[in-house]
Order: C-alpha cells, then sequence, then structure tokens
C-alpha cells in the first residue's frame, strides 16, 4: 500500500501582505510569495500561522486559495478570502500591510480538469465560493460550459467579486432568508440546473452538510462531483490526525483519511456522509 | 562571552543508546514521518517516536478529534493506525532508507498485545528504542489506562521486558493524571524500564457554549502544548529526584529551546517536540538550534552536564 504523500510543492514560508481590503462580510487578502504561486491550482489551500510569536492560538489556520499567479513584474501573489469568525481568522483579517504572516502552502489536493470541454456546474456555500472563480476560469479556457450556483444565509455573506461573474455563462444565487435570489438553499435550485444545462460534472466548496446534499443530488443524476470538504484541521500536513473523514479506497475499503492530503477535494460519491459523532460501521480498523 | 573553540557535545544516551542530538518527534505528531521529511531531512533530529502503534488497524475516533485550547489543544484521535504489520512492512524501511533513528511506541489494550507487539519488534533491525505507551487517554475505557495502577503498569511493562530480549531499550510513557507519579515510575523501573517518558497529554474536556454540548465527538480528549508544560516539568523534576539514575524522554508543551532547556534542568535526557509541530513544520529544527545555543552560551561543555542542574543545591 503507497501512503499517501503531503503535495510535493508545499513550502513554508513568511509572505508579506500586500493589502487586505474588506468586502461585504469578508476579508480580501493579497499576500506577496515566491514561485508557490505557479504551483497552487484552484481547490488547494494554505495553512497560517495566527496570533503572532508567543500566541496563545498555537494551531494553524487553514484557508483556500482564492486565486495565484505571478504578476507581470515577477512577484508572486496569493489571495485569500477571509471570514472573520473566530480569533485566529479576526486576527488575519486585521493584518496591515507591510505586516508578515507565516504560510505552508500549497496543500492538499486540486480540483481535477477535464481534458474535453464539459458542461460544469461549480457550488459554493458562503466563502466556500472562493477557489471556485479561478477553477472557473481554467475550465473556460479548456472551452467548457459554466454555470454558477452561489448560497449563503443572507446576501451580505455571499461572495461573488465582479470579474468572478464574467467568467461564467449563468451565476444563480440562493439565500436562507431571500435577501439575494431565491429564498432556499442551493440544493433546492440544482435539479432544474443540472437537467436544463445539461451538467456532466459539479464542482463544490463549502460546508459539510451542503456538500451531503450536493452528493445525493448528484448521484440521483448520474454526475461526477468532486467537493472540497472543511474538516477542521491543527496542522494542514497530515501529521496531527484531525481532519479524517471516511472515505472509500480505490480497493473498496472505507478508510478514515486525512482530508489536508487526500483532500480538501474529493470524490463525493466515495465519502460516507454522516452526521453521528461515530464511526460508521464498516469503516477500516473500527 | 566565553571563547567556544572546542565542538559542544550534543549527543546523550537513552540508557546504552547513543544519538547526537536530544531533540525527538512526540508520538503520534510527526505521521509517518514522510509528512515531516518534506520540511528537514529527518536524519537532522536525535530519533523519530512513531505514532502508538497496535496490534491490529485502527480506525480511531469520530470527529470531531480536536479542538483548541488557551496555548494548547485537545484531541481524541483515538490511535488511529494500520497495525504492526503494515507498519513494518511500510513505515520502518522508509524511515531507515531516510537515515533517521526510529524509536517505534506502542500501545496495546491488554498485557498479552504489549506482550505480541514486543516479539514482533524483538528481531527487526534499524531501531533505537521502544516507547512503552501505557497512558493513552483516548482508550475504550479510561479506568483501563495501565499507567494510572502500579500494579497493572508494572504488568504491562514486564510483558514487554520478557518478550524484547535484553538488547532493545524501553522507555515506559507515563501519565500524570496520577497521584503519585514517582510511585508509577519506580514501579515500571522495577519491572523492567530502561528508561521513562514523561508526560503524556492531560484528560480535559471543552464544552461548546452555542451547542452546549462537549466539543469533541468522545467528549473527553488529551490536552497538549505550552498549558501542560509546568506540569511537564514538575513530573520530570520529581521523578528525576527519585530515580537519578533514569534517563528520561521529557515531553510537554515545549515550543522553544527555552522550553526544551527547561525539561533539561529537571532531568531530562532527551526532549520530544509534539504539538508544536502542528504550528510549525519545522519547529522541531528551530528548538535543536536555539536549545544548543542555550547551552553554549551558560556555559556547559555537553548537553550531558545540564540534564537535572536544577536540581544541584544552592550555594
Amino acid at each position: 500500500m503507497e501512503m499517501p504523500t503531503i503535495n510535493t510543492r508545499a513550502q513554508q514560508m513568511d509572505a508579506e501582505v500586500i493589502s487586505n481590503k474588506r468586502l461585504g462580510a469578508y476579508n480580501h487578502i493579497v499576500l506577496a510569495v515566491n514561485e508557490i504561486a505557479t504551483y497552487a491550482k484552484p481547490g488547494n489551500f494554505v495553512a497560517i500561522s495566527v496570533g503572532g510569536a508567543g500566541s496563545s492560538m498555537v494551531l494553524r489556520r487553514a484557508f483556500a486559495i482564492y486565486r495565484a499567479q505571478i504578476r507581470p513584474d515577477g512577484q508572486g501573489v496569493m489571495e485569500l478570502v477571509v471570514a472573520p469568525h473566530g480569533n485566529g481568522s479576526k486576527w488575519l483579517a486585521s493584518r496591515e500591510p507591510g505586516e508578515s504572516v507565516n504560510i505552508v502552502a500549497p496543500l492538499g489536493t486540486a480540483f481535477g480538469i477535464p481534458t474535453e470541454p464539459v458542461r460544469a456546474l461549480l457550488i459554493g456555500g458562503g466563502y466556500g465560493s472562493a477557489p471556485l472563480f479561478a477553477l472557473a476560469e481554467n475550465l473556460k479556457a479548456k472551452g467548457c460550459r459554466v454555470d454558477m450556483v452561489l448560497g449563503a444565509s443572507t446576501a451580505a455573506k455571499i461572495y461573488a467579486p465582479l470579474e468572478g461573474k464574467r467568467s461564467v455563462n449563468s451565476m444563480t444565487l440562493t439565500t436562507d432568508d431571500g435577501s439575494a435570489g431565491t429564498r432556499g438553499r442551493v440544493s433546492d435550485v440544482l435539479p432544474s440546473i443540472i437537467e436544463q444545462n445539461q451538467i456532466e460534472i459539479i464542482y463544490s466548496c463549502g460546508p459539510m452538510a451542503m456538500l451531503s446534499a450536493i452528493t445525493d443530488i448528484a448521484n440521483r443524476f448520474g454526475v461526477i462531483h468532486q467537493c472540497s470538504v472543511e474538516e477542521s484541521m491543527a496542522c494542514g500536513i497530515g501529521v496531527c490526525m484531525t481532519c479524517v473523514l471516511p472515505v472509500e479506497g480505490r480497493d473498496g475499503i472505507t478508510r478514515m483519511v486525512r482530508t489536508c492530503i487526500e483532500g480538501p477535494v474529493m470524490d463525493g460519491s466515495k465519502v460516507t456522509w454522516s452526521k453521528s459523532r461515530e464511526i460508521p460501521d464498516g469503516v477500516w480498523g473500527k | 562571552m566565553m571563547e567556544t573553540n572546542y565542538t559542544f557535545d550534543f549527543s546523550t544516551a537513552l540508557a546504552d543508546r547513543r544519538i547526537p542530538n536530544p531533540i525527538l518527534t512526540a508520538s503520534g505528531t510527526a505521521g509517518s514521518g514522510k509528512e515531516l521529511s518534506q520540511f528537514f531531512p529527518l536524519s537532522d533530529i536525535g530519533a523519530v517516536v512513531t505514532k502508538s502503534i497496535m496490534l491490529k488497524p485502527r480506525s480511531g475516533r469520530a470527529t470531531p478529534r480536536m479542538a483548541e485550547t488557551p496555548s494548547g489543544m485537545l484531541n481524541s484521535i483515538g490511535l488511529q493506525g494500520p497495525g504492526i504489520d503494515i507498519f513494518l512492512e511500510n513505515d520502518i524501511p522508509w524511515l531507515v532508507s531516510q537515515g533517521a533513528r526510529i524509536i517505534v511506541s506502542i500501545a496495546g489494550e491488554t498485557v498479552e498485545d504489549y506482550a505480541v507487539l514486543a516479539r514482533k519488534l524483538r528481531s527487526v533491525p534499524g531501531i533505537t528504542a521502544l516507547e512503552v505507551n501505557i497512558s493513552c487517554p483516548n482508550v475504550e475505557n479510561r479506568g483501563q489506562v495501565f499507567a494510572c495502577n502500579p500494579a497493572t503498569a508494572r504488568e504491562a511493562i514486564s510483558a514487554v521486558r520478557r518478550n524484547i530480549g535484553g538488547e532493545l531499550p524501553i522507555f515506559a510513557k507515563l501519565s500524570p493524571d496520577v497521584t503519585d507519579i514517582v510511585s508509577i515510575a519506580t514501579e515500571v523501573v522495577d519491572a523492567g524500564a530502561d528508561g521513562l517518558a514523561l508526560i503524556n497529554t492531560i484528560l480535559g474536556m471543552v464544552i461548546d457554549t452555542n451547542t452546549m454540548f462537549p466539543r469533541l465527538s468522545q467528549k473527553t480528549g488529551g490536552l497538549s502544548g505550552p498549558a501542560i508544560r509546568p506540569v511537564a516539568v514538575r513530573a520530570i523534576y520529581q521523578v528525576h529526584a527519585a530515580l537519578p539514575n533514569v534517563p528520561i524522554i521529557g515531553m510537554g508543551g515545549v515550543a522553544s529551546g527555552r522550553d526544551a532547556f527547561e525539561l533539561v534542568l529537571a532531568g531530562a535526557s532527551a526532549i520530544s517536540v509534539g504539538t508544536a509541530t502542528f504550528g510549525n513544520p519545522t519547529a522541531a529544527i528551530s528548538i535543536k538550534e536555539e536549545l544548543e545555543n542555550i547551552l553554549i552560551e551558560k556555559g556547559f561543555a555537553t548537553f550531558h552536564q545540564a540534564i537535572g542542574f536544577a536540581h544541584r543545591e544552592e550555594i
């Protein structure tokens, strides 16, 4: 059995904050990085040390990479969309340009890009939309049709920058409170979009309950579903064993796998989605 | 500033084995070693202490398995691992190929498990020592933690001693969650442990005040990180005072060279770095460099001189 390894391009470095702007409920942060900008692919994440030296926050925080590129002036940049929820993300969201943060990136798996043009549906929940815009650009470059559905509890929590909207063929919004788009969940609007646009592949990123609901719909329609999961992590580099999910392997055996290494992007149909706080029956080593 | 025209001797002894420096990984915080090898060569640290390996594959516990706490974290991984056979087939040869010195951590559910694990390991080449984890707080029944009772601690350690043969040094990893850690330490040394590993995590709990349920799926978890360092220093100090000739692998919230030095002063012959690695993949290397600089600055000619230095008589 081959032992899975972490993203071979991952590096640890101090990255200077180039800019940090408030956008609705989120912060858009641009970091100066080295050549890792060319290796980071949509779906990969970055693990950031928070709180500064001597902080009581001892664990790294994982963030999906919104976009990474080498600028025309040669500077590598990595962009993040951060929701200032807890103390760690609040600390990050309050960094001023010129300050540095310690990062490890790129980490984890990336969304798979089909070799042939396909009809793709991208679904994001809340700040889960962050990695989808760079993915949409890559898919468009391959000649794919790209439809997007973004959902959140309320309009202010939908992250959809203007340039992102331009990179998709259609954009559907849903909010729990009806303050933008259709009132309801993303799963409410999926069946009709899948049918109308003859969707062949779904890419998703957002809360686990949403990914679970999308998996059910994708399975029903026989559509491939690549999802980026969100399980809390302590390290991001495969050593703490906290971010595990039950996932079926190629050998048909379901194991508790590290989502920082074998994810965050996974085949939704292989994940045992469960709300219970127990290891599902049949998992290897239960 | 003193002259440093000599070479500082940073090596340390784990019973009859000598390793080039005293910084180790802590069990269960280094994956298979492969993950960290992307950040530094594993041969640069004194030894890799492996995850605690059990007889059979083990899924570990359901998530949430982790909660950050002030200057620390709770975990309830539950010893997830592939079991001894796959471990011997995959992990050990790979670590050997990297030139890493290896301390294998083992854990059992029964005394017989420890005996079988020791038999499976006795003739495996490339191992420097065994760490016998008799104190994992995430076993099925906390009442069965071997290290919480002198009699069961003795049984587990003598089972390993009888089955490992005379060759491999064994270090008993103890829990600080006991009334008198010195009596447990004395018992396991008498049962054949060559050394001790102090301390395992401390049992704790976090309740989510939004859901109003315990945060971890298993409710309780092991507390680690700088929050527990004073407990580690106290346990190492007490045990070293009672058993000054027994080598101690010290651990518990070491995040800097200064922290490692504190445990050495208390009586540790080697230092395991665990939770700090989660926050910084290269923590073990910076701690090693910082510790060496501190020891040289303080005027020690060898690492060995600093072990238990806080126990010296005040003048």
